[in-house]
């Protein structure tokens, strides 16, 4: 990937995540921390992965993409606003009487949401069944799904991915935000998963580990993903919880809270700050 | 009366999904590692290729079968009822009600006819857990005709479904040639200004006979099958209401939650003067038996519906 590229994608995820402060700010209400934690990605899929249209929201051969971990709609809002799926205005009415933007997604009110999702361990469920269905079809769509690493200790997501590999579905990718944190503590202290990527092989899954913030890696992931061939493919991305906004990093009460008008003003100021710089790059 | 055939509701809908599948290449199964017991063994012996089995994990075939449903296939999910509406309930409530994607939930061996296998297997809380989803379609056929012609209103229906087929074989009083059937439309199979026994699924036969019996003592009962649970037939409901004045419910499911409280509900928001009593399973569990001598056991018999009849 060439140094622009990185640049520009660095651009959007700077701007995703000033729509993650934006949102939740408004709302009083959300879910900042692992919504930042996965602002890298969103900004990867959406300009660089997914093959989507906003202006064809639901062409049936579209890339199909299931935020399992549903929590973390921020994110995803301000990365399809970004993209042009809706205003970016609407990101100030996340979570309103009357918004089209849930708490958490739902496919049937918000423009590019392909899934409604919210109940940890569903959303992979549904995307590995998108999978499926569009082997059964001949439809040449991939399907991503994003999961938390405190979502998998649902055990139903470990139904899902041996559905997954069953099911030899290449056309499957499930990543993992592994930012250590959930809502009671350190991951490793609620339930320690031990070896992520040793168990999505083990459940017959090509794995890629990466830095969840360098789109190198990304990028040479989601390539091996897409020549990986008879089995799912899965991403351990390894990622810091809350990162782009200096008090919200690692920092485990901001998984679930919003940012009043000083801590707003804080990380807009940070945030801008940095646009400014990979601005004059 | 002259020899009966008799046959299980689950019997019909795999004979249906397989007459569905050669109709309609969305139709597709999920499947839960009970293919000879829900008959979608049926359909895979015809399609294999559309037969997906997910292993005995209830949840994630619900979820999965969403996801296929929002690729535009019509995904019928197959499970025992205790399975199917109470371990999936979560994520029949999430992934398929609350994005009101169009799957079919097949659920076999509701009620306490399961018999032998006992309480585990008995499932009598299906109608109450699918009914409080907004949006689902709850049916209980009445026999193997109806049952079939449940499964393909359900596929011609947009939005989840939830079916209840039964695992004992039960009389076919329908006539397959002179039938029709339609979504929240109950049908009155006996008419009568007594007393109405509304009941639904193998609680229909019953009621018939309890009516011949209260005939022969000289009371004259209307029989209304409601195989759609939700929406009720309130229009027909409240007829019977209104025309007879007293209301016997009668269903394979606890008294909690199901075609008796649906009833009751209609009845007293009405405003009509109707006393109603409700037969099904009261707030207990099952237990291992014959079906046959179970349901006498828990008062599902044309006995009990006939004397609880009296009692109003």
């Amino acid at each position: 990937m060439t140094e622009a590229e990185k640049r520009d994608l660095a651009i959007k995820a700077v701007k995703v995540r000033m729509g993650i402060i934006e949102g939740t700010h408004a709302a009083r209400a959300g879910h900042p921390g692992g919504s930042l934690s996965s602002a890298d990605l969103f900004a990867y899929l959406y300009f660089k992965e997914l093959r989507v249209d906003p202006a064809d929201p639901k062409n049936p051969e579209r890339d199909r993409f299931v935020l399992s971990k549903g929590h973390c709609a921020p994110g995803l809002y301000a990365a399809l606003a970004l993209r042009g799926f809706f205003p970016w205005e609407d990101l100030k009415t996340l979570r309103q009487i009357g918004s089209h933007l849930q708490g958490h997604p739902n496919m049937n009110m918000t423009p590019g949401v392909d899934m409604s999702t919210g109940s940890l361990g569903q959303g992979v469920s549904a995307a590995a069944g998108m999978a499926k269905a569009a082997k059964y079809l001949g439809n040449p769509c991939r399907v991503y799904t994003l999961l938390g690493d405190g979502e998998i200790e649902e055990g139903q997501v470990w139904e899902a991915f041996m559905f997954a590999a069953n099911y030899k579905l290449d056309n499957f990718v499930a990543i993992i935000d592994k930012n250590g944190l959930q809502i009671d503590g350190p991951t490793k202290d609620v339930m320690d998963s031990g070896d992520l990527a040793a168990k999505l092989r083990a459940f017959g899954f090509e794995v890629a580990e990466i830095n969840g913030h360098d789109y190198d890696e990304m990028e040479a992931a989601f390539k091996k993903a897409r020549e990986t061939v008879g089995r799912p493919f899965g991403i351990v991305m390894h990622t810091i919880k809350g990162l782009g906004v200096s008090y919200m990093t690692n920092a485990v009460e901001w998984h679930g809270k919003a940012p009043n008008d000083a801590e707003y003003e804080t990380a807009m100021g940070e945030l801008n700050a940095r646009l400014a710089e990979l601005e004059a790059k | 009366m002259s020899e009966i055939k008799k046959l299980a509701t689950r019997d019909a809908y795999g004979a249906a999904l397989a007459k569905l599948g050669e109709e309609h290449e969305d139709v597709v199964v999920f499947e839960a590692d009970l293919a000879a017991a829900t008959k979608t063994g049926v359909f895979k012996k015809k399609f294999p290729e559309r037969h997906f089995e997910c292993g005995i994990a209830e949840g994630n075939m619900m979820a999965v079968a969403a996801g296929a449903a929002s690729m535009g296939l019509v995904p019928f999910a197959s499970s025992f009822a205790m399975f199917a509406a109470g371990r999936a309930f979560e994520q029949v409530r999430n992934s398929i009600g609350y994005p009101h994607l169009n799957v079919k939930i097949g659920a076999t061996h509701g009620g306490i006819s399961v018999g032998e296998d006992g309480a585990s297997h008995q499932c009598c809380e299906d109608f109450a857990l699918m009914r409080s989803i907004p949006g689902m379609v709850v049916l209980c056929p009445s026999d193997a005709v109806e049952a079939e012609a449940a499964v393909r209103a359900a596929y011609e229906h947009q939005g989840p479904v939830y079916l209840r087929f039964g695992r004992l074989a039960i009389p076919v009083f329908h006539d397959e040639n002179d039938f029709s059937f339609e979504i929240g439309r109950g049908e009155t199979l006996r008419e009568g200004g007594d007393v109405a026994l509304i009941a639904t699924g193998l609680m229909v036969y019953e009621a018939l006979q309890a009516a011949e019996q209260l005939a022969a003592e000289g009371i004259d009962a209307r029989v209304i099958n409601l195989c759609t649970i939700k929406p009720l037939d309130e229009e027909l409901v409240l007829r019977a209401a209104k025309e007879c004045g007293k209301i016997v419910t009668c269903e394979e499911h606890s008294i909690i939650g199901g075609l008796g409280e649906a009833v009751c509900a209609a009845v007293a928001e009405s405003g009509i003067p109707c006393r109603v009593k409700r037969v099904g399973v009261n707030d207990e569990f099952g237990h291992s038996g014959p079906a046959v001598a179970l349901l006498k056991q828990f008062g599902l018999s044309a006995e009990n519906i006939a004397k609880t009849a009296k009692e109003l």
